[in-house]
């Protein structure tokens, strides 16, 4: 009330002029209740026909990709397509290719949030789930492809009888640690933004398991603004602590490639450009995840048209960046004057993997350039394509920077020719039977949307506006 | 529930500008052990309960720090006192290929202490609360807003702090049991 005599007393709380009002981000005027109930009968419902659909051709896929990593395992990396000189493959492609899906999960929950983005909301949940899903098909790769698993432990700074230690002075040393952290980080996120939802699903339950369980998670939480006071404080902290970890953790993989010698791999630009590729392909899962998820479970009010635009334009961005940097660097190779770096980015183009290139330059910088029109933003069938080209288009990125620059280095001598065996293939294709198989229990059993977060932006949550009961005088 | 002991009035409210509104007289009419419970965090609601800043900035603070010291230390002590391996020429010891690695345990370290934190600081998790068992509480993360005023407020009287609530404009004022 210490403000009351500053407020004229005719004063009226309005509406922001039509003009100036943004487009909503619920459609409808859903009230927050029909927020809770919407989101929460994706989970509560009869399993839906489709769920099971999708659900057991995972776990075939999933049960191939364990039969692969067994077998693999047990005879050894031969098994894989890599060989002299191409000693990296498919494994670190894939590997290099899901870490940098999961980019998007953080980019929408730190990097958003930061910039005050409130459209995340609707998504963040979702994509914080892909990003650790899509981390955990990532890490398969570099636990196997040293050959020897069971020396696994040797990466972390462990004592051991033999007194060694981790070579620090090496980049392989500090991808082990950036993507460890950015597991463990975005699992923490990611389970403090459910806190306050799974204390939703918690009052609602009706059965005993439920209860218990959401109850367990939920940690006892009421709701209580001394409690939402010190959680908004950690949640701007682990927002804050994020971006510069999501735009490190790509950097560092890039500097795998960068720090060794190799022509088409030793550039300054890798950090910037993976980053960028890595936000670029992220967008291109969410949207594939979501364009048909948002209609089976009937969150179209949540996750409406103007979310779908604005990823769209995400992804029209970042696939600019990335196409800028495609150019730079071929720019770079020429005017470095080292024949080696031109030949490499010559023989990329026009070498026997031409057509790597051309499935990475059309897909990535030519195509999303679509996205500059209205028409393509707004069909949901075209967006979806489009979305599975972009991820085509990266896969075919890592592919070339990690194949061409390998098959043909400093001496002809050394040349020699890659491709992928049948249980390379198998097993990419069990890692998608992995991610869409945690995906599709998440979905079922977690609430996909932040509730919490998408009811804190309604127009009828906010004191200030007439329809949270904002009244004539203001209320200080 | 007749042998129990009161927790506290609940009081229930519709909109969130009514909350916000008798947030600020309960505020002004001195109360200390009573809180507001919302479905969602409301902006300024601080302001209208007179919450301090929240300290979990320090527990993330002192992760971040250890975090760094204790990644630049293992790595010096690692690689250039406890085993010498020399590679390509390369220093023992440089705070340059160091720091990537303690860049990330700082951002590991800081992030456990903001989540530690945050649950440390509200006591949490704890496994019951009277207000769980109390059934229209449930609606506090669907759609209703709560302020609860305990037993245990110095100022609390049975009679004068329901008047208060009624005068707010609370249509549902219920005794909750511990």
């Amino acid at each position: 009330m210490s403000d009351a005599a500053a407020i004229p007393a005719n004063f009226k709380v309005q509406a922001p002029p039509v003009e100036l009002e943004r487009e909503v981000l619920v459609n409808k005027q859903r009230d927050i209740g029909w927020l809770s109930d919407r989101v929460a009968s994706v989970i509560e419902g009869k399993t839906p026909w489709w769920w099971w659909a999708m659900m057991i051709p995972s776990l075939i896929l999933y049960g191939a990709m364990g039969a692969m990593v067994c077998y693999q395992i047990s005879v050894g990396v031969g098994v894989w397509g890599n060989s002299h000189p191409v000693m990296w493959g498919w494994d670190i492609i894939n590997f290099v290719w899901w870490i940098g899906i999961g980019h998007a999960g953080t980019l929408i929950s730190a990097i958003l949030f930061l910039l005050r983005q409130k459209w995340r909301t609707s998504i963040n949940r979702a994509s914080e789930a892909m990003t650790i899903f899509a981390v955990m098909c990532a890490g398969i790769y570099p636990a196997l492809h040293v050959g020897r698993i069971w020396y696994d432990w040797y990466l972390f700074p462990i004592p051991n009888s033999n007194d060694i230690w981790p070579q620090f002075r090496s980049p392989l040393m500090w991808d082990v640690f950036a993507v460890s952290t950015y597991f463990t980080v975005s699992v923490l996120f990611w389970f403090m933004g459910l806190i306050p939802d799974l204390a939703v699903m918690r009052d609602r339950a009706k059965t005993k398991v439920r209860k218990f369980a959401y109850g367990l998670f939920s940690f006892g939480w009421t709701g209580s603004n001394r409690h939402w006071s010190n959680y908004e404080k950690a949640y701007l902290l682990l927002a804050g602590l994020s971006t510069p970890l999501v735009l490190s953790v790509h950097s560092i993989v890039s500097l795998d490639f960068a720090v060794s010698q190799l022509p088409g791999w030793h550039t300054t630009i890798f950090p910037p450009y993976f980053v960028a590729g890595a936000v670029f392909s992220g967008f291109g899962m969410v949207l594939t995840l979501l364009i048909p998820l948002r209609t089976l479970c009937k969150l179209e009010d949540i996750i409406t048209m103007r979310h779908i635009d604005l990823m769209c334009k995400v992804v029209l961005a970042t696939g600019s960046i990335v196409g800028y940097a495609y150019i730079m660097e071929l720019f770079i190779a020429w005017y470095s004057g080292s024949p080696y770096e031109r030949y490499a980015f010559l023989n990329r183009i026009s070498g026997p993997y031409y057509w790597g290139y051309l499935w990475m330059f059309l897909p990535n910088v030519i195509i999303p350039q679509l996205f500059w029109f209205k028409w393509c933003r707004s069909r949901l069938w075209f967006i979806f394509i489009m979305s599975l080209i972009v991820n085509i288009g990266m896969w075919f990125e890592r592919f070339v920077i990690i194949v061409t620059s390998l098959h043909r280095d400093f001496l002809p001598a050394n040349w020699g020719w890659y491709s992928p065996t049948w249980v390379d293939i198998l097993m990419f294709l069990g890692t998608f039977g992995q991610f869409f198989t945690l995906f599709l229990l998440f979905m079922r059993f977690i609430p996909m949307i932040a509730i919490c977060e998408v009811k804190a932006i309604t127009p009828q949550a906010d004191p200030h506006h007439p329809l949270g009961g904002a009244k004539d005088g203001g209320h200080h | 529930m007749s042998a129990s002991k009161p927790y506290g009035l609940l009081a229930e409210f519709d909109k969130p500008a009514d909350v916000m509104h008798a947030a600020e007289e309960v505020r002004d009419a001195g109360y200390k052990v009573w809180d507001v419970h919302t479905p969602y965090p409301i902006h300024g609601m601080d302001e209208a309960m007179g919450l301090k800043n929240s300290k979990v900035g320090w527990f993330s603070f002192i992760g971040g720090v250890t975090g760094y010291t204790s990644g630049m230390l293992l790595i010096w002590w690692t690689n250039a006192v406890d085993y010498k391996i020399l590679i390509g020429g390369k220093p023992m010891f440089s705070p340059f290929g160091a720091f990537p690695p303690s860049y990330e345990l700082t951002i590991l370290f800081g992030a456990f202490g903001a989540l530690l934190g945050m649950l440390f600081l509200n006591r949490l998790p704890r496994l019951n609360h009277p207000l769980l068992k109390h059934d229209r509480f449930k609606l506090v993360t669907h759609d209703k807003y709560f302020i609860v005023i305990e037993t245990a407020d110095p100022k609390y009287s049975p009679k004068e702090t329901r008047e208060l609530l009624e005068k707010l404009g609370s249509k549902r004022i219920e005794l909750v049991e511990e």
